[in-house]
């Protein structure tokens, strides 16, 4: 707050708001970046950090309120003009062609006619400086998230900015290539440039970040140095009250107990040029334990969760056994019938029908197992019924809605999670495969949703969780094991567990064979 | 330099929602009195006798009910493919495939009557409609072939087999070499209902009882929910355990065999013979009425109603005014392109961009939207 009005700022922003419909997403929003500074911006998912990003970037305009640049007043309208003046972004979901080489898609969005040649020499130079090792000349759809992240850097670092927006940029790394890009972040902020690292991760913040500011439901809530803070109390200020810790009974006897979820050399080969062969994967998730697979995003996780839930069906029927019987060959309803349930990833368009009503959504996934209950002769469907169990997985959930009934797509992602988790949990499922339970959930509805996973699996279910959020895994696994291009390590018991011996998996290295770790990746 | 850009609403209108068939309706109402000053003939007159006097007598309204039969029939087959995402182009080549298929008993057989007839005529009039449309729906699951062109393309292929038949095997012998069948006999000719009052038909109470049942199917049946789902979000639809080349089975048979009961109930109700030409297009024009009434059964029913019109219509401007019967496929395109523009900008707004700002802007977001769009 010291730099407020003394000039040095890069940029300033007053009372900027935005308001979509009846959400105030950007409340009166004031942030000042001075010169070469790391300067953290905090808050849940739908904390109107996105919002207030892209105003900065051009690509949303303010209802009100004003943005100084350099002290002068600016209307940022377009992306266009925000490179202009010196603002570059680096995007959490990539926006990089996959058939084309880096240096191809570099060119694209230099877009001034210079031959790809020379801007793969520059983007070359331009890596190597800044300790960011990159092929210009590889195909994107060859490169690992990690590098995919180096080209957008690159990308952002050649229009040679003075502030650089970055969105969740460790969200896909390893802890070793995150370490990384924090050498490259302190290098940059050393040259005077400032840079605006928006995060969840408090521990991050707290290590590169020299201010902080917090938002919560539009507004900020405060501005602070997080060096002087703890992870707790910046948790407190994002959520705005204590988030109830997990808890994880010690789980008993589960060495003795039955395997529930049984993957047998379960091979896969690519379905698209770009998705990851499945090589040789066995896992047992027994009654009672919740097995956590980590790794990076793009390493197989999506391709094994397909398999696993019949969505693509396995040539070798003994590949993937629930509750001791073959299911390789049944399609995902079959499975479902045999008592598993499954949460994928993506909650609009996978999970849940967007435009389609909770109630609806909740037959989505329960047509065939609740037959009875929900289809009546000739295959009419009992609204009633079907509305009625909604509203029990709402209240159970504590799922909030503006309406008794909406469309899926009217819900914030943590609440619309809450349901399609709910929806399984409802079932008592004796196996339970979740991908990524909690991505972009807020912490409160993350803590009921592993408090719920837990208490599942100790109640004598399986509970298989494919996350990217480390913390998570180690909150809720007995064992974690890790997906790395496309191979499933052995599962490591929670005891003998750590960051980094998970980081080092992570990033490829064989158990034991921690020397070449990074570069394999 | 500038450039139009369609932006993505964050809601929906409701309200414009509802009323999108009826400003289109307007709009081709506004544009057709346009047509009509420029071919030199006062509107007001002109609508008269397009939409006012073919049908104010009770004869003509029976007239109405027999073009406005196979649109309906159409197009709640239609409905059904469309809100699951397939695109059946070819609802007339299975139209007349159903006139075919039907007619083979009148035809090969005459000499046989009696009750059973019709029911089979229209039995065979559907599986010939639903065989047809079998092809591009096994072409796309099994070879991947994008439906439009293959249903398309079927149709001509269907017309120009059906000329083939009547001017070769199938012509009559007495029939002074004219290119048709014979008559079919009584039996197999569909009662009107009302013969005192006009011609119309049972195909007219097939239609309304096709779209009661489709609507049945689509609002309170496991396979129209499903339907929806695979329609929306094909994904999320994979992941309830619905099968999409099942799926496109279903709405293709479906649709076909509704296109062939349209069809044979045209050629033994209204015409009573086979010729080279038994559709003025229909098929074509239920994919607008399909659209017209919001791919909702009931909405489909009103919307054959007016697409009826437009076909008497013209025939009625035609005969007072001396204007081709062409100006009735141009009110039809008019009110489809209408529809679909009403229904573009419910959803999207328009944008005026400058060019050289909006290059840098849409380089940047051509990417995600890519990506997306996978």
């Amino acid at each position: 707050m010291s730099a407020d009005h003394d000039g040095a700022n890069l940029l300033e922003v007053r009372g900027l708001t935005k308001i979509f419909g009846t959400l105030t997403a950007c409340d009166h929003i004031d942030l000042n970046i001075a010169k070469g500074e790391i300067h953290a911006l905090l808050g849940e998912n739908g904390a109107g950090k996105s919002t207030l990003v892209k105003m900065l970037f051009g690509s949303l305009e303010p209802n009100s309120g004003d943005i100084f640049w350099n002290g002068e007043a600016v209307r940022i309208t377009s992306p266009g003009m925000a490179k202009k003046l010196g603002i570059g972004m680096v995007f959490q979901h990539f926006s990089l062609f996959e058939a084309l080489t880096a240096a191809e898609n570099i060119a694209l969005s230099l877009d001034d006619g210079s031959p790809i040649s020379s801007i793969a020499a520059k983007a070359r130079a331009l890596s190597f400086s800044y300790g960011l090792p990159l092929d210009p000349d590889s195909l994107v759809g060859d490169l690992s998230v990690g590098e995919r992240q180096r080209i957008e850097i690159i990308r952002c670092l050649l229009q040679t900015p003075q502030l650089i927006i970055l969105d969740e940029p460790t969200s896909v790394l390893t802890p070793q290539e995150a370490d990384k890009l924090f050498e490259t972040l302190e290098r940059l902020r050393s040259e005077g440039k400032s840079i605006l690292y928006i995060s969840h991760r408090l521990e991050e913040v707290k290590r590169i970040c020299d201010r902080a500011t917090v938002l919560r439901h539009g507004k900020v809530v405060g501005h602070c140095n997080p060096r002087e803070e703890t992870a707790s109390s910046l948790a407190r200020m994002m959520v705005g009250n204590e988030v109830k810790a997990v808890v994880r009974a010690p789980a008993e006897g589960i060495e003795t107990a039955q395997p529930l979820l049984e993957i047998r050399a379960l091979s896969r080969k690519p379905a698209t040029p770009f998705s990851i062969p499945l090589k040789n994967i066995n896992l047992n998730v027994r009654a009672g334990e919740v097995i956590g697979i980590a790794g990076v995003a793009g390493n197989g996780q999506g391709e094994l969760f397909e398999s696993v839930s019949g969505e693509v069906l396995q040539q070798d029927a003994a590949s993937v056994r629930i509750r001791g019987k073959d299911a390789g060959a049944l399609s995902i309803t079959g499975r479902r019938l045999m008592g598993a349930a499954f949460v994928p990833e993506e909650r609009l368009g996978h999970g849940a029908a967007p435009r389609m009503k909770l109630s609806e959504n909740l037959l989505l996934s329960r047509h065939a197992t609740d037959g009875k209950v929900f289809v009546g002769a000739g295959g009419a469907v009992k609204s009633g019924a079907v509305y009625a169990a909604a509203q029990r997985i709402i209240v159970a959930m504590d799922v909030r809605k503006s309406a008794p009934d909406p469309e899926a797509a009217a819900l914030s992602g943590g609440n619309l999670q809450k349901f399609i988790v709910g929806r399984e949990l409802d079932r008592s499922p004796a196996v339970m495969v979740v991908n990524q339970p909690t991505w972009g959930v807020d912490a409160g509805a993350a803590a009921h949703i592993r408090q719920a996973l837990i208490e599942l699996a100790r109640s004598g279910s399986a509970v298989l969780v494919i996350s990217q959020d480390l913390d998570e895994l180690f909150e809720i696994s007995d064992a974690i094991a890790v997906m790395h291009n496309g191979e499933l390590s052995k599962p490591l018991p929670i005891a003998e567990a750590t960051f980094e011996k998970i980081g080092l998996l992570m990033g490829g290295a064989e158990p034991g064979h921690a020397e070449h770790t990074l570069e394999t990746a | 330099m500038m450039r139009l850009e369609l932006v993505k609403r964050p809601q929906r209108s409701m309200l414009f929602s509802a009323l999108s068939p009826f400003i289109a309706f307007g709009l081709t109402i506004i544009a057709g009195a346009i047509l009509f000053a420029l071919l030199g003939v006062n509107p007001l007159t002109a609508f008269e006798i397009y939409f006012i006097e073919p049908i104010s007598q009770v004869w003509q309204l029976h007239e109405l009910a027999i073009k406005a039969a196979p649109l309906i029939l159409i197009a709640v087959g239609l409905s059904v493919c469309y809100k699951a995402n397939i695109w059946n182009i070819g609802a007339e080549g299975q139209f007349i495939l159903g006139g075919i298929f039907g007619s083979i008993i009148p035809v090969l057989f005459p000499g046989f009557e009696g009750p059973l007839v019709l029911p089979l005529m229209l039995l065979f009039g559907m599986v010939g409609g639903a065989f047809y449309a079998a092809i591009p729906a096994l072409l796309k699951t099994r070879f991947g072939t994008n439906e439009i062109l293959t249903s398309l393309m079927l149709v001509y292929v269907a017309q120009l087999f059906l000329d083939w038949l009547v001017r070769g095997p199938w012509r009559d012998p007495q029939g002074h070499g004219f290119p048709q069948t014979i008559q079919f006999n009584d039996s197999a000719v569909l009662p009107e209902l009302m013969p005192d009052a006009g011609r119309a038909n049972w195909g007219f109470v097939f239609a309304l009882v096709a779209a009661v049942l489709i609507w049945v199917l689509m609002s309170r049946l496991l396979k129209g929910f499903e339907v929806r789902v695979l329609g929306s979000s094909p994904r999320a639809g994979r992941f309830a355990g619905f099968g999409l080349s099942r799926m496109v089975f279903f709405a293709f048979l479906l649709s076909g065999a509704l296109a062939g009961l349209a069809g044979i109930s045209e050629v033994s109700g209204a015409i009573g013979q086979l010729q080279p030409v038994i559709s003025p297009g229909y098929g074509f024009t239920a994919i607008i009425v399909a659209f017209l009434g919001r791919l909702n059964p009931l909405g489909i029913v009103a919307a054959g109603l007016v697409l009826a019109l437009t076909y008497l219509g013209g025939e009625a401007v035609q005969s007072a005014l001396g204007i081709s019967d062409k100006v009735a496929r141009v009110f039809q395109g008019m009110l489809l392109f209408f529809v679909l523009g009403c229904d573009t900008l419910i959803h999207y707004r328009i944008r005026l961009v400058g060019m050289a700002l909006a290059k840098g802007a849409a380089k940047l977001d051509a990417a995600p939207k890519l990506k997306e769009a996978r």
